[in-house]
């Protein structure tokens, strides 16, 4: 397997939890694996700072789980961490996506169709993410966290190894509970920004963000768009201007030059969703998914510093 | 229009605690203190809001007169708020701050009073149901008095178009020219799109495939009044996939588009404007059975879908406990069956469409596909405002199968001459169960939320007439 990051080797720990099996070892970029005992992957923060560090800009795409179903979730997660991606995003998928598009709401509903299910998803990722060596965050509609319990909840995927949650359908003034678990979790939990929201909100929702901040880029749902909006590089700046946190900016990015474009204003990390879906959940054999999503990432990836 | 500013009283619930369990049954007044960063729950707050947080102390009773119906987070209880995008905080925002204003503006008021006068046909009247009541007439000639408020005599057919004239006329205000709403039954597309046609506003109705073909005659109606009748297909194509397509519409075109939601479910502040539009209703029928029987009603019945009809109606007596108030769900197939829509009876509570209820759900938090006869009450989940309600025992619920719908369908039909909506028809078919249990002389006022002219499709199918 080729090493495309070209970055300082660091050292991969396995999740404390699976002391009892033997991880598989990324082959790219790590240094001898030190004992398994207490620590775990380095988690989302961390990640941007240490990219920073080297001048570069955070490569995330995103994912739903089960679709086409969850064996292949678990190969492109792998393929994922293996192309060069800094962060991947896994959407679990619900029956009611409002703030996603065709793409991301056909994927859910076949998905669903299959029987995916919550249990399935930990099992896989239980299996999986020792096997990755950069950190994931959960994309999830409230409702599946609030049936679960919000404590259960974070603390049933903290236990697979998950490091960031996201929750599109929760605003700020909701999230002070979850929050509070997340943290006392470890499971740094994002949230979004976008152009509609005032200055002032956009500080304490940057204030309160852990991980980084999701600036969305447009006014809309998820979904591939011709072009990024010039607005956003006015959104990098202004958030920049009240926290020192990181910003990825996601929603509509689907080509190397749109990537290129967001970094250029000043985005630290960039976030590919509907594209990456599209490839996977669309193609006509889970082989050729891969295949196409791999050579996608990659051109991403080149187009990134 | 009587807007609750719910800004204005010292006591505040505080915002609920941590939703630790998924148990539906905890009491909203049982919080669990958390202690938040005061500086930090500042920079959290709404932009309206003036007043901290002050937890409120635990009740003992339940004495409606003290609650907050919402409080300035947009909550019942515990139950509300708002669950949306970001892209949607602002217009939710923006939506409330115009409510406070027009609560206090004349012009606005008698603009709209003057609306439903006489483009809408209100008052409607309060109906004593002669025969009705003769059929629940015990053998010793006591029994209940059975009286319908006939919301089905508003232009357009049903109570839908009081809230579509109220929000047409407050985007305006906000300087909206493009409405869009979601449909069941097609009663609130159809309210929606007379109202767009008499304000000259476009308008887009998301309706399920499902229900456009249940209800044609509807999607024919709004397409002659100009709006634009979209399909979804999604998921279960009924009325929670045109609600969740017409979100995602929002949150694409909020900028230059007003969401005229059709029931009071939904984020803050929707239940509360749904209801306050349609307040009117329970206005009107206090004053009329002061008039009729010099008294106030003694039971109110209503069918529950999202729950608006029976919201309007409730809402003037929530705080006259004397006054007992009965919603009516569907059974669909029966309970047992796993094909209903009785939220209240056998959902959980959980957040769908931007607000906490109740609503029926798998032990994955997947919506479960709800079923009624009545394309209207054929939503898994219910206004915020009922399941507070009902988690305080001040409002009761229950529910009628499809075939008991029919029946009443027919009963009313047959008894006094005027077809039902099959949603009404929900609340008709409960008289059965409910009247025996009735003193003499109990006066029972039945929201007869809509006519059964758009049902006929439908009835054809099961009724042998």
């Amino acid at each position: 397997m080729a090493a495309l990051k070209v970055t300082t080797s660091f050292v991969y720990l396995s999740n404390s939890h699976t002391h009892s099996r033997k991880s598989t070892l990324s082959r790219k970029r790590f240094t001898p694996m030190a004992a398994t005992l207490t620590t775990t992957t380095v988690g989302l923060a961390e990640t941007f700072t240490r990219l920073k560090k080297q001048g570069k800009v955070a490569l995330i795409p995103c994912i739903l789980a089960g679709d086409p179903d969850l064996s292949t979730t678990a190969k492109a997660l792998k393929l994922l961490d293996s192309c060069g991606s800094d962060i991947i995003e896994l959407g679990i998928p619900f029956c009611d996506p409002l703030g996603d598009g065709p793409v991301i709401q056909a994927a859910s509903a076949r998905s669903l169709a299959r029987g995916t299910n919550f249990n399935a998803i930990l099992s896989m990722l239980k299996d999986v993410v020792p096997q990755i060596s950069c950190p994931i965050s959960l994309f999830t509609y409230y409702n599946p966290i609030h049936k679960r319990g919000v404590e259960n909840f974070m603390s049933t995927i903290r236990d697979v190894g998950i490091h960031g949650l996201m929750v599109p359908d929760i605003p700020l003034e909701e999230t002070e509970s979850l929050r509070k678990e997340a943290i006392k979790k470890k499971i740094e939990m994002v949230l979004f920004t976008g152009p509609t929201t005032p200055k002032d909100r956009m500080k304490a929702i940057a204030e309160a963000s852990q991980g980084f901040v999701y600036l969305v880029s447009s006014v809309g749902v998820t979904g591939a768009r011709t072009s990024v909006s010039d607005r956003v590089q006015t959104l990098i700046n202004e958030i920049k201007e009240s926290t020192t946190k990181a910003v990825a900016v996601g929603f509509g990015i689907s080509k190397p030059e749109h990537v290129q474009q967001v970094a250029g204003w000043g985005a630290d990390g960039v976030i590919i969703g509907s594209a990456a879906v599209k490839i996977l959940g669309e193609a006509k054999s889970h082989q050729e998914g891969l295949r196409e999503l791999e050579k996608f990432i990659k051109s991403l990836r080149f187009a990134l510093p | 229009m009587a807007v609750a500013t719910g800004s204005s009283s010292c006591c505040k619930l505080a915002k609920p605690c941590a939703f630790t369990t998924s148990n539906s049954s905890q009491s909203p007044f049982k919080l669990k203190k958390f202690t938040a960063s005061p500086a930090k729950s500042t920079s959290i707050r709404c932009t309206i809001a003036r007043d901290p947080v002050v937890p409120m102390e635990a009740k003992k009773e339940s004495d409606p007169a003290p609650w907050q119906r919402p409080d300035v987070f947009g909550r019942f209880g515990r139950f509300g708020g708002k669950f949306v995008p970001e892209t949607l905080m602002y217009a939710l925002s923006e939506l409330e701050s115009a409510l406070h204003k027009l609560a206090d503006d004349r012009d606005f008021q008698e603009e709209l009073s003057g609306i439903l006068r006489d483009y809408v046909g209100r008052e409607t009247p309060l109906y004593f149901a002669e025969r009705l009541t003769e059929h629940y007439r015990r053998p010793n000639g006591g029994g209940p008095h059975i009286y319908l408020k006939r919301e089905d005599l508003n232009h357009t057919g049903a109570h839908k178009i009081n809230n579509a004239v109220g929000q047409a006329l407050l985007a305006k205000r906000l300087g909206k020219t493009r409405i869009i709403a979601e449909t069941g039954a097609g009663q609130h597309g159809v309210a929606t799109a007379t109202v767009c046609a008499r304000f000259g506003l476009q308008c887009i109705v998301y309706m399920g495939a499902q229900d456009m073909e249940r209800q044609a005659l509807n999607v024919f109606r709004m397409r002659l009044l100009g709006a634009e009748v979209r399909a979804v297909h999604s998921g279960t194509a009924t009325l929670k996939d045109a609600t969740s397509e017409a979100i995602r519409d929002w949150v694409t075109n909020v900028e230059t588009t007003h969401y005229i939601l059709g029931s009071v479910a939904g984020p803050h502040p929707y239940p509360m404007m749904v209801r306050d539009f349609h307040a009117v209703i329970g206005k009107e029928t206090r004053r009329q059975a002061l008039e009729k029987w010099g008294g106030k009603p003694d039971v109110l019945i209503a069918c529950v879908g999202g729950g608006s009809n029976a919201m309007g109606l409730f809402h003037e007596f929530v705080n006259d406990k004397d006054v007992r108030l009965i919603g009516v769900e569907a059974a669909g197939f029966g309970l047992d069956s796993g094909k209903h829509a009785a939220t209240l009876s056998k959902g959980e509570v959980g957040v769908l469409h931007g607000a906490l209820s109740y609503l029926l759900q798998d032990e994955d938090g997947q919506i479960i596909e709800p079923h009624s006869i009545s394309a209207g009450l054929d939503y898994p989940g219910v206004g915020p405002e009922h399941s507070f309600l009902k988690d305080e025992g001040r409002a009761e619920y229950y529910n009628v199968t499809d075939d008991e719908a029919l029946e009443a369908f027919k009963r009313s039909s047959r008894l006094e001459g005027i077809i039902p909506a099959l949603e009404t028809a929900h609340a008709l078919a409960y008289l059965e169960k409910l009247c025996p249990t009735l003193a003499d002389g109990t006066k029972v006022v039945v929201n007869f939320s809509g006519r059964g002219d758009k049902d006929v499709q439908t009835a054809i199918k099961y009724l042998q007439v």
